[in-house]
């Protein structure tokens, strides 16, 4: 009855849980900033070690989370570290998945929270192969004093397409993660984007 | 007008001394500790336990003591402890009908298969305070068990009662999702799972209240206790990673099923309701209390015309949480400094209109 | 792909388990320091403590319903000869969920199996079985027998 062995968790979960906690606190109030991540587990099959970290320290029973093919290996080791739900309906996830920035589903089918809960917007976890600052998209919002400029290597280009329209929906909306192999920026619902 | 309060800081952490000092008494006097709560202020403990809505006979303990034995206080300290664990399972609906009895009565049938269990139960006690327990209580009894357990098949009275058809039947309800308020905020109406978590987390004095309530007019229930059992039952999980069914471990908790009387509706046959009631630890008045309150808020469910306060959801599960309702009410006592100053100058205003109006009548009367 | 595990193997896991479970942490203390040959492992799942929502039904049979929650402890471990087991308990006690799951993976090792089910689940079953007929019997003690007291004609 034994099954094969998967890639552990954090060795002390409770404070390297925090640690990363705090990293994408900083990234998601900073958007557009390139934050290392400060702990990193063994790297489950399917994903970086940089998602495997946040979602340690982000999902749990109460987070379903949506797959992408590209992700779907890592579907146990997230089941048996996290506990979390998988779902196949991107209508109930608390969390999208997506292990390959370059084939993005449909984000649109995602929910984007409603004016009572708006935080029951999808997050989406979009990983890329590099994060490059200085260059790329001009980023403008909270949390940016004046303008800062982020691109990202191995990510459709629709992307920034659906966060720079997105904009008009907010308080609702998505708040996107940016995941290269040992760092993460974010994109937040507030973000302005020009096309 | 705006007015800064600072500089309260010293005056705080000295406060807080004090307030460990006061805590820890007559250093003179032994110190309690956590085992000897939770083994000889048991009934403190479960009461914490429930409406703190945590299963742990430690952190109750360790929360009366931080309180000072005041009960309210430590569920309210359970209760934001509670918030820092990630809830890791829900646990398969407990089966009560399985629990290893403690105390099992019934005052509906003398005779019930199994029988009347009275357990550790303070009834038939002629409340005389024992001034042997004031000398340190020396000569505790030790109860001679009986030759033979318990019969592990202690059918529920209702069950009794359904074989004629003359009571309700508790259906397993519809298999939608179960309401969880510490998660969403209470909406109304409220459907009767959301409504059993909210009188299983309310306040005891409050729902005793209006249980006695319902029993003196205010509601025309003609409760009986139809059964009251408290014992262990084991919790069940089933592991995400598993895919099957493991215990975990036991709770003791107590049941109460209250029957009521029923005439009928237009689509209902007259018959015996249900109202029902479950508290972690020994906790008899509470169940039964929740019981009775529970069987009042079905009134919509039921046909029956809402005319009482127990009936009323919105009046009851607003008010029946003492952390919500000891926190709005002590809220008072914080600085409303702002608040007042313009209530003053408000007062003054109205005042000065009032005397020059009285000074203008009088002129005028002094006139005619 | 692995064969799944056929009814009984889940059930008697399940047992072993749920004995494991509830016996005090102290006792599976004993018994690991007893055992002749304990496994190297390592952890797949740290010891974490948390909480399970209990869950009841109205009347016992009826309209599910969240109780309220208890503590609990999980750890996962994998054992050098590959076999990974689970502790689940009530409470915060870390080392008894780490225990709970050490017993469980040797329990499924064929290699160990029995010895392990002669010298730790039987002596625990045994002690459980004995601590809950006590119990019982010492309530039963306070079953009531009443007598109707028959009205003379």
């Amino acid at each position: 009855m034994s099954v094969p062995s998967l890639a552990t968790g954090f060795d002390d979960p409770v404070q390297d849980g925090q640690r990363v906690f705090r990293a994408v606190l900083d990234a998601m109030s900073r958007p557009g900033r390139i934050v290392p991540l400060p702990r990193l587990p063994e790297i489950p099959a399917g994903l970086h070690a940089s998602s495997a970290a946040v979602a340690l320290a982000l999902l749990d029973l109460e987070t379903p989370v949506w797959l992408d093919e590209a992700a779907s290996p890592a579907a146990k080791w997230l089941r048996f570290h996290c506990g979390s739900p998988l779902t196949a309906a991107a209508g109930d996830a608390a969390f999208a998945l997506i292990a390959d920035g370059t084939r993005l589903p449909d984000l649109d089918l995602f929910p984007i929270g409603t004016p009572d809960y708006p935080e029951r917007g999808t997050t989406l976890l979009i990983q890329v192969a590099a994060l490059a600052k200085g260059r790329g998209h001009r980023l403008r919002g909270p949390g940016i004093e004046h303008e800062t400029f982020l691109d990202a290597e191995g990510l459709d280009e629709a992307l920034w397409r659906h966060m720079a329209q997105g904009r008009d929906r907010f308080p609702l909306g998505h708040d996107v993660m940016l995941l290269s192999p040992d760092a993460l920026a974010c994109l937040p619902r507030s973000i302005i984007l020009e096309d | 007008m705006y007015v800064a309060i600072k500089g309260g800081e010293t005056a705080i952490d000295n406060a807080h001394a004090l307030l460990a000092e006061k805590r820890r008494g007559n250093p003179a006097v032994p110190e309690l500790s956590l085992t000897q709560i939770s083994e000889q202020m048991a009934l403190a403990v479960d009461r914490v336990m429930t409406e703190g809505s945590v299963y742990d006979r430690e952190l109750a303990a360790l929360a009366i003591k931080q309180a000072r034995g005041d009960l309210v206080e430590a569920i309210f300290l359970l209760r934001a402890y509670r918030t820092t664990l990630p809830r890791l399972a829900t646990s398969e609906p407990l089966d009560t009908a399985a629990m290893a009895v403690q105390r099992r009565i019934s005052a509906t049938f003398k005779d019930l298969p199994g029988g009347q269990v009275l357990g550790p139960t303070f009834d038939y006690t002629h409340r005389l305070l024992d001034f042997t327990l004031a000398a340190n209580g020396q000569d505790v009894p030790t109860p001679e068990p009986a030759d033979e357990p318990l019969s592990a098949d202690l059918p529920r009275v209702a069950e009794l009662l359904n074989q004629e058809g003359l009571i309700e039947t508790a259906e397993d309800g519809e298999d939608g999702p179960v309401g969880d308020l510490t998660r969403e905020p209470l909406t109304f109406p409220a459907g009767r799972d959301l409504r059993l978590q909210a009188l299983a987390r309310g306040d005891e004095g409050y729902l005793l209240a209006l249980g006695y309530s319902t029993q003196r007019g205010y509601g025309n229930s003609h409760p009986f206790a139809g059964e009251i059992r408290m014992g262990e039952v084991t919790v069940e999980i089933v592991p995400e990673e598993l895919g099957f069914p493991v215990e975990i471990g036991t709770v003791t908790v107590t049941e109460c099923e209250m029957i009521n009387q029923f005439k009928g509706s237009k689509t209902q046959p007259p018959q015996f309701t249900r109202g029902y009631g479950l508290a972690f630890g020994e906790a008899e008045r509470k169940a039964m209390s929740m019981a009775l309150v529970d069987r009042a808020l079905r009134c919509r469910e039921l046909g029956e015309e809402a005319t009482v306060p127990a009936q009323d959801e919105e009046f009851v599960l607003s008010h029946a949480d003492s952390v919500e309702a000891q926190g709005f009410v002590q809220h008072l006592k914080l600085p409303h400094y702002v608040d007042f100053q313009s209530e003053l100058v408000l007062v003054r205003a109205l005042r000065a209109e009032a005397e020059a109006r009285a000074e203008q009548e009088k002129g005028s009367e002094e006139k005619e | 792909m692995l064969p799944s595990p056929s009814d009984d193997q889940i059930a008697s896991r399940r047992h072993w388990m749920s004995v494991l479970a509830k016996s005090p942490a102290a006792r599976l203390e004993e018994l690991w320091r007893d055992l002749a040959e304990p496994p190297a492992y390592r952890f797949l799942r740290r010891p974490e403590i948390g909480l399970t929502m209990i869950r009841a039904r109205a009347g016992g049979t009826g309209t599910v319903f969240n109780l309220g929650e208890m503590t609990m402890t999980r750890c996962a471990v994998e054992t050098a000869t590959g076999h990974v087991g689970f502790g689940h308990v009530a409470g915060r006690d870390t080392r008894h969920a780490e225990l709970a799951a050490l017993f469980d993976a040797l329990l499924q090792d064929p290699a160990r199996h029995d010895e392990i089910s002669a010298t730790v689940l039987a002596p625990l079953t045994r002690e459980q079985e004995t601590r809950r007929e006590q119990a019982s019997r010492k309530a039963a003690a306070t079953r009531v027998n009443f007598f109707t007291m028959a009205r003379e004609a």
